[in-house]
């Protein structure tokens, strides 16, 4: 590990312009030698750990309370972004790809308005109906919410996108993007190094760090978070002292699952949505809980945070030679930061007994 | 017995090679998956990319390149048998590894650390070019060894040849969990703290029971890519590996005999509901048309809620009953997925 830090601070070199290199050529040259490429790698982890954390907080929060792993997460994040591109495209009436000068705030908060409490609905269906009454068989719950993604994600190539300008684009789950509103495309001087850095980037980490304060106030200010932390601890003490645990329940749920959308949104707009990237989200969730531990925002955060640089420099950082060589093995990095997390803290890095 | 002649008195070879075929080799990676959950009470979703790791790994080995030869992946052209050998003894050596890495964790954390296997494997294959890409590696079954030769022109050769996998899987998976190493796994699975109190090395046996099931995943791996002719990252994805496990429950994840009757009702429901179009659920017509995945997935949804024993659990309890009427003493049921103490 020592030898990365060292490798991507001093070692590397950039590609010389005849193409050749060695182990040591990356995409770009060393921390040293080039800070700004490193500074808009570490920009470009930190924003995107926000938008893993809105999404991964939800999944966290659900797992976390009731022990139950909604599988189906990935299924609701790839719907809420969906619905979401509806409602935008049926506001502007621009069709398919949008310039994000036609968009303005309003036109981006009300998906967002409409696309989460849709998904909450959605989330608390499938607690009410699926997950009720089989509370405590973690395993049966995870083929239950299996089984749900499987229809939800078959549903969707069905019925998604609507709304494209040409035929050939509709339904089949085709990659849409979502647009951020006009003022926020451009890019911010950060007077470090010379570095410009993506205003809208920024408001996605933004976002991360508002629902990550948001959470914590929730949880750790309010009667229902301490309702929710004393369920989290101990779910039938909870319940012998008069708590309405299947309440909390249902509200980590409607929740968890909005949040889902929430990072639909914003990663949609920055990225686009697309079938198949439930499996890819449903990854993150996994691999930041994995990580972070369960019982705790703080873990949610760091697993996202750790996740998201292991993610971008191995896929920035990673020598070049040859043009077979290395970058393409990056997810491998993924396995990595789990096996050794795992090794030392089997229950993840904020993880609680148990 | 009467599935061993099928093939030889004249039964339709499109149920043969396409369905039987299909049944046995899925049967042997959804019997890996049985065995690790029935008598090691971990559900791995990783056993489809270990089926696909042993896949792409003989792919590599027996292709040759140039012309005539396959597109993409190493080609080293090795003798296919010897190819075979190495490719199961590789793959069994990354369960091991992977299954070190998971073996500290059980229940529903082990499911989530499998999951994100089977997805990094995903993204691994599709990514390094060199020894997959997306497309994958084509034709590997021109380069079967000699006693299967040429799949389309003796397709009875691999048709035996995945029937007596599968019965020796089946048999084997029935020695080893009698042999001390199988009874301490099982105690393992019920009481592990007692367990390792009692000396034995928990996260050890776990890991060797990982390595054990990836052994017979990458069995049907290999079947499978000699009898479809390629293998890629779109054989191990998330959708197939939910079909490996839909196949595992359906059959019912405590019996091992299970895996093939589930991987036969699988295959069956596949072949025969692709062309069936449930009005409003789907936009019919194109290529991702029909609603096969929902049908599935309902499919999937009513077994976990009514029986999550799936049909042997069914079996088991009809014969339970029928016990009882006649005055017998037959055990009651095991209690299926229980509600863990935590």
């Amino acid at each position: 590990m020592l030898f990365a830090i060292l490798y991507v601070v001093v070692i590397v070199r950039q590609p010389s312009p005849t193409g050749a290199g060695n182990w040591r050529t990356t995409t770009f040259g060393s921390a040293i030698d080039d800070p700004g490429s490193f500074l808009r790698v570490v920009l470009d982890s930190l924003t995107f750990a926000g938008a893993l954390f809105i999404v991964a907080s939800g999944f966290a929060l659900i797992f976390g309370l009731m022990r139950a792993v909604n599988m189906a997460h990935g299924s609701f994040y790839l719907l809420g972004g969906y619905i979401a591109y509806e409602v935008q495209q049926a506001m502007t009436g621009q069709g398919f790809s949008i310039a994000s000068t036609e968009v303005n705030t309003w036109e981006w908060i009300a998906p967002l308005l409409v696309a989460a409490p849709c998904i909450a609905v959605v989330g608390l269906v499938t607690q009410q109906v699926f997950l009720r009454w089989n509370q405590g068989q973690e395993l049966r719950q995870a083929l239950i919410t299996i089984a749900i993604s499987v229809i939800v994600a078959d549903q969707i190539i069905a019925h998604f996108p609507r709304n494209v300008s040409t035929g050939a684009q509709r339904f089949g789950g085709n990659a849409v993007d979502l647009t951020w509103p006009g003022w926020s495309d451009r890019l911010v001087d950060l007077h470090v190094a010379g570095v410009q850095y993506s205003l809208q980037r920024l408001v996605m980490l933004g976002f991360g760090v508002a629902v990550g304060v948001g959470l914590w106030l929730w949880l750790y200010r309010t009667k229902t978070g301490m309702v929710i932390r004393a369920g989290v601890d101990d779910q039938r003490m909870a319940a012998a002292l008069g708590i309405n645990i299947q309440r909390t329940f249902a509200i980590a749920f409607v929740v968890g699952s909005a949040l889902a959308a929430l990072g639909a949104v914003v990663w949609a707009s920055q990225g686009n949505i697309a079938t198949g990237q439930d499996a890819q989200w449903l990854l993150n969730s996994l691999v930041v809980v994995i990580v972070g531990g369960m019982g705790s925002i703080f873990g949610a955060a760091a697993g996202a945070i750790l996740y998201a640089f292991v993610l971008d420099f191995s896929g920035s950082y990673l020598p070049q030679a040859g043009a077979d060589c290395c970058t393409q093995y990056s997810p491998i990095f993924t396995f990595v930061l789990i096996a050794l997390v795992l090794s030392f803290r089997p229950r993840g890095l904020f993880g609680r007994g148990g | 017995m009467l599935v061993a002649v099928w093939p030889v008195v004249g039964l339709s070879p499109y149920w043969s090679h396409q369905i039987l075929i299909q049944t046995f080799l899925f049967g042997v990676a959804a019997a890996s998956l049985i065995f690790l959950s029935a008598y090691g009470g971990m559900v791995s979703l990783a056993q489809t990319a270990l089926f696909g790791i042993a896949g792409v790994i003989i792919g590599n080995l027996a292709t040759k390149g140039g012309p005539g030869g396959t597109s993409k992946g190493l080609h080293l052209g090795w003798d296919p048998t010897l190819a075979l050998v190495v490719a199961v003894v590789m793959a069994t050596a990354i369960g091991l590894l992977l299954g070190a890495v998971a073996a500290r964790s059980a229940g529903i954390y082990f499911l989530m650390i499998t999951l994100t296997y089977s997805v990094i494997v995903t993204y691994t294959l599709g990514q390094v070019t060199k020894i997959s890409g997306f497309s994958g590696i084509g034709g590997i079954s021109n380069y079967t060894p000699g006693w299967i030769g040429d799949v389309l022109a003796h397709p009875n050769r691999l048709y035996y040849a995945a029937l007596g996998v599968a019965v020796a899987v089946y048999l084997l998976i029935r020695y080893i969990v009698r042999t001390p190493f199988g009874v301490a796994l099982q105690g393992v699975r019920d009481e592990p703290v007692r367990m390792a109190s009692l000396g034995y090395n928990v996260a050890l046996h776990r890991t060797l029971a990982f390595g054990f099931a990836a052994f017979i995943a990458s069995l049907g791996g290999i079947l499978y890519v000699w009898w479809s002719g390629q293998i890629s990252p779109g054989n191990v994805d998330l959708p197939e590996t939910i079909n490996l496990l839909v196949m595992a429950v359906i059959g019912g994840l405590l019996r091992v005999e299970g895996a093939w009757l589930g991987a036969f009702a699988f295959i069956v429901i596949q072949n025969y509901v692709r062309d069936f179009d449930v009005p409003g659920l789907s936009f019919g017509g194109t290529l991702f048309g029909g609603t096969f995945n929902t049908i599935v997935g309902i499919i999937f949804l009513v077994i976990v809620v009514v029986s999550p024993g799936g049909l042997m659990g069914i079996w088991d309890r009809a014969m339970a009953r029928l016990d009882r009427q006649r005055g017998g003493t037959r055990p009651p049921e095991e209690p299926l997925l229980t509600p863990e103490t935590s």
